[in-house]
């Protein structure tokens, strides 16, 4: 197995990438669901769609629209500018960009754990004394942790492997924002890079395999502590 | 406790549409499924929000679309039993009892988590999971989680109807007596009149969500006498039986009743039909059915056309159900003295 710095550098982001994007996503994602789940509100459609779009919309397209936005002359990318932040270009916008493309996923599984809770759960709560608040840590949260760490796995899985969005809005730049995609897209483009490519190629499986193997795992330890 | 209900709610096609002022402590909320029953208990708990209308308890108002005033659900002090045991399953059976307790305000926390653990027999089970309880033993713990959170009323919503015949009838004494113990006002809501004749001493009966009457659980038994299956169900809490020939003799006031099956210690209940009792003006003198009671005719009463006829046997009220034609050719009246004729079988052992 032949690995350059740089691609042990490209490892590291890409973790560090898949990491970061999952555990900002994970606060709204819980909320979002709970949102779609257990509050009736008006327009609840469109904020359905707005979620589920980035799961069909190609990569490419939400790496430009985020171009837009957080360029030098987008609305977002202005403000932001002159407080002197810059995201485009940085893993920041990495982070962004896995962010937004792997949101639907983790709201659709924790969605899927809500669901399943049932309402008098929550009404036996309320009637108990707790307040909506007190009832959305004690019963929801718990209740829906099956969903929130399918959720996670799915997203930091699919955040791996974020590309078209990525080199959109972070480049392709070795030991800034490369990361393995983007590395193994690279040394695919020149002939004499197959065995680079291939080891690379390796690490995403591996890195795969353990994200999808630790998911199993928490979910049958999960189901086993709930048949207590 | 008094409670005050004015309120109209629609939900799709069905609309509710309350009135009714009623005090006591053993209130039944008494109806057929659809009824609106259960709007009740989401009504009065803050579950639900009327779309107009007031909701008194006692002399504080829970609701008032006039006064703006909507108490949530957490400070309204009122817990619910409801049908399925609905414990939280992520928690031990001693933090599903605890959940309400902690969350009770100090100067409410009158009742000691060891007393009703004890009255309610389920130490053995504190650090059990809740999905490792049977269906008896789940409806327990939520009983006693609902009386913890010291509640000034508390709602039972079909507690018994998730559960089979033998223990619907083991539950109800658990149900009372942690009411009566702890001094906590029940609103019950069934929909059968054994288990309201059990639990409650006022009903109000609901139909297609209007309040339809307010009555006693005996004259509800009565009207519903000849519409029900099993006509009007006699009931009897009796103990001390001797065995007499492999049948089990209870003494009953002043008279002795003959059952097949019993239990040889502890408290029994027994239901029997009306329409189970065969009435004789004169004594039979030998007749197959094992227990004949020499009765005097105390009141007679009209059921959609059947009459009950009120019994008294040595003091002890019995009621049996006979067809007009049938109470004209004997020339029942009150006073009048009648023989009834009960197989020891058709006692119907509840508990």
């Amino acid at each position: 197995m032949l690995l350059t710095p740089e691609d042990i550098t490209a490892i590291g982001l890409s973790l560090q990438v898949a990491l970061t994007a999952t555990l900002i996503s994970l606060p709204f994602g819980f909320a979002t669901a709970w949102l779609l789940v257990f509050k009736t509100l008006r327009g609840k459609v469109v904020l359905e769609v707005l979620v589920n779009l980035p799961l069909t919309l190609p990569p490419v397209v939400i790496g430009y629209f985020l171009l837009l936005l957080l360029g030098k002359n987008g609305w977002l990318g202005k403000v932001l500018a002159e407080t002197g932040i810059q995201l485009i270009f940085t893993w920041k916008a990495a982070v962004i960009a896995s962010a937004v493309v792997g949101f639907p996923l983790l709201v659709r599984s924790i969605r899927l754990g809500m669901e399943s809770i049932d309402r008098q759960l929550l009404d036996a709560s309320r009637s108990l004394g707790a307040s909506w608040y007190d009832s959305l840590m004690t019963i929801i949260l718990p209740l829906s942790l099956r969903g929130i760490f399918s959720g996670s796995s799915l997203m930091f899985a699919r955040s791996l492997g974020e590309f078209g969005a990525t080199i959109i809005v972070a480049g392709n730049m070795p030991g800034r924002t490369q990361t393995i995609p983007l590395a193994i897209y690279d040394y695919t483009s020149s002939p004499s890079s197959t065995t680079m490519a291939l080891s690379l190629c390796l690490v995403s499986v591996g890195i795969s395999v353990a994200v999808l193997l630790l998911h199993e795992m928490l979910g049958k330890q999960l189901d086993r502590s709930s048949a207590l | 406790m008094r409670i005050r209900l004015k309120a109209k709610k629609k939900m799709g096609a069905f609309s509710i549409a309350l009135n009714a002022d009623i005090a006591g402590d053993r209130i039944g909320i008494f109806g057929d499924s659809g009824s609106g029953k259960s709007t009740i208990v989401n009504l009065v708990s803050g579950l639900l929000q009327p779309d107009n209308g007031e909701i008194f308890l006692d002399d504080e108002c829970l609701f008032s679309n006039q006064q703006g005033i909507n108490l949530p659900p957490e400070q309204r002090r009122i817990a619910i039993v409801f049908q399925q045991a609905m414990l939280f399953p992520h928690l031990s059976v001693k933090s599903n009892l605890l959940y309400g307790y902690k969350r009770c305000r100090l100067e409410h926390r009158s009742i000691k988590p060891e007393a009703l653990i004890e009255l309610l027999k389920i130490k053995p089970l504190l650090e059990r999971g809740v999905n490792r309880l049977s269906g008896g033993e789940k409806q327990r713990v939520a009983l006693g989680r609902a009386v913890l959170a010291n509640p000034r009323l508390l709602l039972m919503d079909e507690p018994l109807s998730a559960l089979d015949d033998t223990l619907r009838f083991q539950i109800i004494p658990y149900l009372r007596s942690v009411s009566e113990e702890f001094n906590i006002p029940y609103l019950f809501i069934s929909h059968s009149i054994t288990e309201m004749q059990l639990m409650a001493d006022q009903i109000l009966v609901i139909n297609n969500g209007e309040v339809l009457e307010e009555t006693t659980p005996e004259q509800l038994a009565r009207n519903r006498m000849a519409r029900s299956q099993n006509g009007y169900l006699n009931l009897f809490r009796l103990v001390d039986p001797v065995d007499q020939n492999g049948l089990f003799s209870y003494p009953w006031g002043k008279n002795h009743l003959l059952i097949s099956t019993g239990n040889s210690s502890g408290e029994s209940l027994f239901e029997l039909s009306s329409r189970d009792i065969i009435l004789f003006k004169k004594n039979p003198e030998a007749i197959s059915a094992r227990n004949l009671l020499q009765c005097t005719v105390t009141e007679l009463f009209d059921s959609d056309g059947r009459v009950g006829v009120v019994l008294s046997a040595k003091g002890e009220k019995l009621i049996a159900e006979i067809v007009r034609a049938a109470a004209d050719e004997l020339s029942i009246t009150p006073g009048s003295t009648l023989f009834a004729a009960i197989k020891a079988s058709s006692f119907r052992k509840l508990r």
